[in-house]
């Protein structure tokens, strides 16, 4: 086993760390939360990330989003994500693509990944995440933020959990969020997509909630 | 009486839980209306555990639980 994943073992075998090598994961939105999984995913040993947002970086951003700075104010996110993965680990095989996720490349862009993360921020798009990751037969890790709040999930294709947490007409009414709540629903979701990729027993449809003002967990349904 | 759960930004100037006397309230559409809540802030509404709508009735000893959509990235 390579050194720089010596510390993986443990807390996971070395037949998974092989395992998740062979990966390929697709990470939605390269913000908030996609930037903290893409450093997670990079330094666990996954094969393949493949990431996408047509967006571009702006002051907003800096008190939360771990690839933007002062100096790459108006760089494209995908391009700052493929530099920040040939700087922590060159050896898993990136590709950035500067296009938002929308119905008419959302099953090209994730065909043939073993797990998909959302990574977005609007409803709208993750339905369409959803719908695709369940045409293309390709488990979906979901996670989002508000304040000091965070949720995350595994939906299998064919589970309609997206539906039942945006039912038809919600809208996101806020969109504050501090610098330590997208690491934290991150390593949620990475933990998430670690059993998955690892063959490790988990449940599809749990939708867990965390409350960082309040130090709270839960299991919703 | 009926147990009110809030969750995330419904809980700003709400607290977490309060109770309510049952004849205060016949449906869970009440509730929300009791503590300002607008439907289309609650993008998950359970009546002990259940998907449930404003509509549905809400009777003594029920638990609501009221979460608003979270979905910033």
């Amino acid at each position: 086993m390579e050194e720089r994943y010596i510390r993986n073992l443990g807390a996971l075998t070395e037949k998974e760390c092989a395992l998740l090598r062979t990966k390929t994961v697709f990470v939605a939105g390269c913000g908030g939360l996609g930037g903290y999984l893409i450093e997670m995913l990079l330094r666990l040993g996954v094969g393949t990330i493949r990431a996408a947002d047509g967006d571009s970086f702006e002051a907003s951003n800096l008190n939360r989003q771990l690839l933007s700075s002062p100096s790459a104010l108006g760089q494209p996110k995908a391009e700052a994500a493929a530099a920040r993965a040939a700087l922590v680990n060159p050896d898993v095989r990136f590709v950035s693509v500067p296009e938002f996720v929308t119905e008419e490349n959302a099953a090209e862009l994730i065909r043939g990944c073993d797990a998909v993360l959302d990574a977005l921020d609007n409803i709208g798009a993750r339905r369409i995440l959803a719908r695709a990751c369940a045409s293309e037969n390709i488990p979906l890790i979901h996670g989002a933020i508000c304040g000091w709040s965070a949720q995350a999930a595994v939906i299998l294709p064919g589970d309609d959990l997206i539906d039942r947490i945006y039912p038809d007409g919600s809208r996101l009414s806020s969109k504050t969020s501090l610098s330590f709540t997208p690491p934290f629903c991150a390593a949620l979701q990475t933990a998430l997509c670690t059993r998955l990729l690892a063959g490790r027993p988990l449940e599809s449809g749990r939708l867990y909630m965390a409350d960082l003002l309040d130090m709270e967990m839960e299991t919703i349904f | 009486m009926i147990e009110v759960r809030f969750f995330a930004t419904l809980r700003e100037g709400r607290g977490k839980i309060t109770q309510v006397p049952a004849e205060e309230a016949s449906t869970a559409g009440d509730l929300l209306r009791r503590f300002n809540i607008p439907a289309d802030e609650v993008a998950i509404l359970l009546i002990n555990g259940f998907h449930s709508k404003p509509a549905d009735s809400v009777k003594d000893g029920d638990i609501i639980s009221l979460f608003p959509p979270v979905g910033g990235g």
